[in-house]
């Protein structure tokens, strides 16, 4: 995949002012507009065939996710075997891209997931607030990585985006981005989560994901899952025509993760259309886009069972997680 | 690998009869003179259509004034208002079912019907059932009256919505109504024909006759018509005008339109795309304010047509009863013929025609979404209304400019702009002639918001206070 | 005893005072029947001269503030009050009225023209409105001058019923070719020279005297007038069928009464167009 050179992208040495007429030159966000769309593409109506590869292409592309002051070493395990037996019934059935957890919980998640391909990624940089100071945010993520860490969720400071401090916000995510190189010289894969919900405007929320791909990030990720707002479609579709126009500009991909709120297969199946629709199939990939759950993935089961028998299932047919 | 499953609308819920006559008097008359509507997706025939003569013009006009005079002129408004609420009510109740309907017999997609054309029809019925009681407001004066015998004849891009716009304010204002829907789409029309039955609206308020423009040049001309209002093309909007002349028939209409969707380089681009797609391909572009000219700054026009392009591809043409279906069929062969001899000169004109990879059904009329770029203002495709999903698309470099070139037309119904920047949008809205003004959106009705154009795109407006009006005479 | 100096009574066209282009003129008699003056016989060239005139003012005159415009038709109900002597005695010698009801036709003519001014700055506050659409859109209504009016003044008066069809054309920003009465148009020409002298832009009114008939098929086809008002017109079907060719606004004779000092808001929206904007509201 091509570099990015950020002065060239940004046409100047890297300065908070020079970053600022940057990323308020981006086109802006017409509100209504664009939850307009949102709101059309969700009526699109996914049956039988597609229905059924939607289902399995949620289950491939979900973090399946714990992220509780309560987690212990038992709960972790059990959701990493839940992972990889998603459904006893079925052989068949995926398993999820990845476990996502606190970077306490990596040894635990890693040694249980072992050979099965399931990432583990961790939320990282004094998560879900980031206020911390940068030396601590910058340990968090490296402990996650020694850990064995293959992903990092990482979030942006929102008090300096908010305040203007583009800068340090770039820096922030330059250091963990260097934090996430392994002794052996490879790097765990960067998520950036701007926390959507907190920077309120959809023109902020634009210029934060042009800010976090212009820092390196891999991924853009709307919410920590831990606010108000979290995962929405409209936000997922702006973040979407971000990374689609910064790969038309420069050729790189970048992935996508709306995460919080995502509750239903019905939700998640609006969501892969939005994906489909606005940054095209290229983007349907567990590479590229993500959904950050907990429980979705019993209602994603239960819909599967219900196109295979032709019944409804019902929670006592799934297992709890 | 996620391509979508056909996910086609049940066609259980409608039943229509085998052959229709005329609704008059409250009743129908016995099928006379038939012809075939179709389904233009399909070609499939749907039902046998009569054909009014001009005596049975004489009779729904005679069944539109004894109404007026014996029933619906002495009601109160606030009686008159309940029958329209009736109305709104019903037409909720049977959505789904007008919708499929108005698919079948029109060949737009189940997806406008459904969310755009038939809830716009009941709240249209809504609005106006609460003006009944209120016509001493509407800016005539005390005590305002009818006029008396409406003659409404309305075109086939949005059957049961003209019908609507039509009927429903002039019932609120006290007039009792003969309306004739287009000849290829008198389905819906003929189904609100059951609709004021259930709502036991007395005989006679509203009268369907159906047939071809023979029958409708009849009951404009009719001498005991007192209002007249059409929608359709320029052309006939002209003759009605003259028809009417020397009469004391007051007459609004709604005519053709060549709408300017003005896009600035400070504009929302994204949304901006989607407002021109939204312009010139909803109901494929048979929509009289279509925005059906792209007048884009000349520094953002290759990335602005990149972006149009892109997304152009992924518009799904096919079945109309597919939910999924973005572009439905060409209403006709007749209008598919016309789109095709336009884009054809276009291109001989000098235009290049773009259009995505669509796989065009077998039977019926379709028309893959076009694109027309290197044409100028002098070429035939940038001044006539082509009434199709057809976007012409020139470039401008100063705002002066934009508005001169959106103004360059004789038509006036409707533009777009596209900037964030609010004075900007403030001063083009004042210089543009034309009577709906859409800034950062398009394509948007509402029951309460006038809607009509200037110059040669007619005179009146329909929706609001000011729709009102039309059907309303206070003392000059 | 001194010879009286005549006035050569020409038509108003671009603020200027040309002759006809025809140079034609007709005999205008009093009501006694005696020769009053030689006055011009307009051409459908000098109709389309004027067409001219008052399309190039149009633009100007429409973005003036309503309240400066509101001003200038003040501004001529008071020029108008300072020679009402005139336009009596020209009354007069036209009508054979008596001086009371003259006096009373210009009472009226000033007053109407008052009465309009104050119209300039409200009429869209009373015909506009905030339209309160489902859905998260600021959607507003105004009202904006039709463009350029063609007018035919009524033919049996001299002078209110001029004001009366010009004043509500004028106010909200519409410029106005008027044809005055064939019969009656000694007020039309001296209310040019009023209207000269009121700080209205040239081009705003057009008067053109002479025969309706001669004018009226040419101006009701031109394509570059966007409103006829019919009123002293003696075909108005045939008219308003030519009319029909651009769609024109058309005011039929006898919709609105023309003798009063009060006009009609009904009159006054005829030559404007209701424009709805719509914006989407969103942070």
């Amino acid at each position: 995949m091509p570099k990015i050179e950020p002065e060239a992208m940004v046409g100047a040495k890297i300065t908070n002012l020079s970053l600022r007429r940057w990323l308020h030159s981006l086109p802006g966000v017409d509100k209504v507009g664009l939850e307009a769309r949102a709101a059309s593409l969700g009526t699109r109506s996914i049956k039988t065939t597609s229905k059924a590869w939607a289902l399995d292409a949620a289950i491939k592309m979900m973090d399946l996710t714990t992220l509780e002051g309560m987690d212990t070493p038992d709960r972790v395990r059990s959701l990493c075997l839940k992972a990889m037996t998603p459904d006893p019934t079925d052989p068949d059935c995926p398993s999820p891209a990845a476990i996502c957890v606190y970077g306490d919980m990596v040894q635990v998640a890693k040694q249980a997931l072992g050979k099965s391909g399931i990432y583990v990624a961790a939320v990282a940089t004094a998560f879900p607030s980031g206020r911390a100071s940068v030396a601590v945010k910058l340990q968090d993520t490296k402990d996650a990585v020694k850990a064995g860490a293959d992903e990092i969720d990482m979030v942006i400071d929102r008090g300096a985006f908010l305040s203007g401090n583009y800068l340090e916000v770039y820096k922030q995510i330059q250091a963990v981005k260097n934090a996430c190189v392994r002794s052996d010289g490879t790097t765990a894969h960067l998520k950036v989560i701007l926390e959507t919900g907190e920077l309120q405007t959809y023109d902020n929320i634009r210029r934060a994901s042009y800010l976090a791909m212009l820092a390196g990030g891999d991924f853009i990720k709307t919410s920590t899952g831990k606010v108000t707002v979290n995962a929405t479609i409209p936000i997922t579709l702006l973040m979407l025509q971000a990374v689609r126009d910064w790969y038309d500009q420069t050729g790189v991909l970048i992935g996508i993760k709306p995460a919080g709120g995502i509750r239903t297969a019905k939700d998640a199946i609006k969501y892969l259309v939005v994906v489909k629709e606005v940054a095209g199939e290229q983007w349907l990939t567990p590479d590229l886009f993500r959904f950050g759950a907990s429980s979705l993935l019993n209602d994603v089961l239960m819909q599967r069972q219900k196109l295979k028998t032709g019944n409804y299932s019902g929670p006592d047919y799934v297992t709890v997680d | 690998m996620f391509e979508y499953a056909p996910a086609p609308e049940s066609r259980k819920l409608v039943t229509f009869q085998s052959s229709y006559g005329h609704f008059i008097g409250g009743k129908f008359t016995k099928p006379s003179n038939t012809y075939q509507t179709i389904s233009p997706a399909t070609e499939e025939i749907l039902a046998e259509i009569s054909t009014a003569t001009a005596k049975d013009v004489d009779l729904a006009v005679a069944a539109a004034r004894n109404a007026y005079e014996k029933v619906w002129s002495k009601l109160s408004g606030a009686e008159r208002g309940k029958y329209l609420y009736r109305i709104a009510r019903i037409i909720q109740e049977r959505a789904r079912e007008l919708a499929i309907a108005e698919t079948l017999n029109n060949g737009k997609p189940i997806k406008e019907t459904r969310d755009a054309d038939i809830p716009l029809v009941s709240a249209w019925f809504f609005y106006y059932a609460g003006w009944a009681d209120k016509l001493d407001y509407a800016g005539l004066g005390v005590n305002p009256k009818a006029h008396g015998v409406a003659a409404q004849v309305i075109p086939w891009n949005f059957p049961l919505m003209m019908l609507a716009w039509k009927i429903a304010p002039a019932l609120a204002a006290g007039n009792t109504v003969v309306l004739k829907p287009a000849e290829t789409t008198p389905l819906t029309a003929l189904l609100f024909a059951e609709i004021c039955q259930q709502a036991g609206l007395p005989d006679g308020v509203v009268n369907i006759i159906t047939g071809f423009g023979q029958s409708g040049a009849d009951l404009i001309a009719h001498k005991d018509v007192n209002k007249v209002a059409f929608t359709g093309s320029t052309g006939v909007g002209r003759l009605i005008a003259k028809q009417v002349a020397g009469t004391n028939k007051k007459v609004t209409l709604e005519l053709g339109g060549k709408a300017a969707n003005i896009v600035f380089d400070d504009a929302p681009l994204d949304q901006a795309v989607e407002g021109i797609i939204n312009g010139i391909f909803f109901n494929q572009g048979h929509v009289c304010c279509a925005g059906s000219r792209l007048l884009v700054q000349e520094s953002i026009q290759d990335e602005l047509l990149k972006k149009l392009k892109k997304r152009m591809e992924t518009l799904k043409l096919g079945d109309p009863l597919d939910k999924n279906t973005d572009i439905g069929a060409i209403n006709s062969k007749v209008q598919l013929d016309k789109i095709t001899k336009l884009v054809k000169l276009g291109v001989k004109e000098g235009g290049e025609a773009w259009a995505p990879n669509c796989e065009i059904p077998k039977k019926g009329f379709w028309y893959a979404p076009t694109v027309i770029t290197g044409v100028a203002p002098t070429n035939t495709v940038v001044r006539e209304e082509i009434f199709g999903p057809v976007l012409s698309v020139l470039s401008f470099r100063t705002p002066a400019e934009a508005v001169a070139k959106a103004n360059n037309t004789p038509f006036g119904l409707s533009a777009g702009i596209w900037s964030e920047k609010g004075s900007r949008i403030l001063k083009v809205a004042d210089q543009l002639n034309a009577g709906v003004i859409w800034a950062n959106t398009f394509n948007q009705f509402d029951p309460a918001s006038p809607f009509g154009g200037f110059k040669e795109s007619g005179y009146g407006r329909e929706g609001g206070r000011h729709g009102l009006l039309a059907y309303l005479k206070g003392d000059n | 005893m001194r010879l009286d100096i005549k006035k050569t009574y020409k038509l108003y066209i671009g603020g200027k005072f040309p002759r006809s282009e025809s140079g034609h003129t007709f005999e205008l008699a009093s009501a006694k029947g005696e020769f009053v003056a030689n006055v011009v016989l307009a051409s459908r060239k000098d109709a389309r001269d004027a067409v001219v005139a008052a399309r190039a003012a149009q633009p100007g005159w429409e973005s003036a503030t309503a309240y400066n415009r509101g001003q200038i038709l003040y501004r001529i109900a008071e020029m108008l009050e300072g020679r009402r002597e005139q336009f009596v005695d020209e009354i007069r010698e036209l009508t054979g009225s008596t001086e009371k009801a003259a006096n009373q036709e210009v009472d009226a003519a000033i007053d109407s023209w008052v009465w309009h001014a104050g119209w300039s700055d409200k009429v869209d506050s009373v015909a506009g409105s905030m339209n309160p659409v489902a859905g998260p859109y600021f959607n507003i209504s105004t009202n904006q001058p039709t463009g350029v009016v063609a007018a035919f003044a009524p033919q049996q008066s001299s002078l209110v019923g001029l004001v009366n069809t010009i004043a509500p054309i004028i106010v909200t920003g519409n410029t106005v070719v008027v044809v005055a009465s064939e019969l009656l148009p000694l007020s039309a020409i001296t209310l040019t020279e009023v209207l000269a002298t009121s700080d209205l832009p040239g081009g705003v009114v057009n008067v053109l005297t002479g025969k309706e008939s001669d004018m009226a098929p040419w101006l009701a086809s031109h394509q570059d007038v966007n409103a006829v008002d019919l009123e002293g017109t003696s075909d108005p079907v045939d008219l308003e069928i030519r009319a029909a060719d651009t769609l024109k606004r058309v005011v039929r004779p006898g919709t609105f009464s023309r003798s009063a000092a009060k006009g009609s808001l009904q009159q006054i929206l005829a030559f404007m167009e209701v424009k709805t904007v719509w914006h989407p509201k969103g942070h």
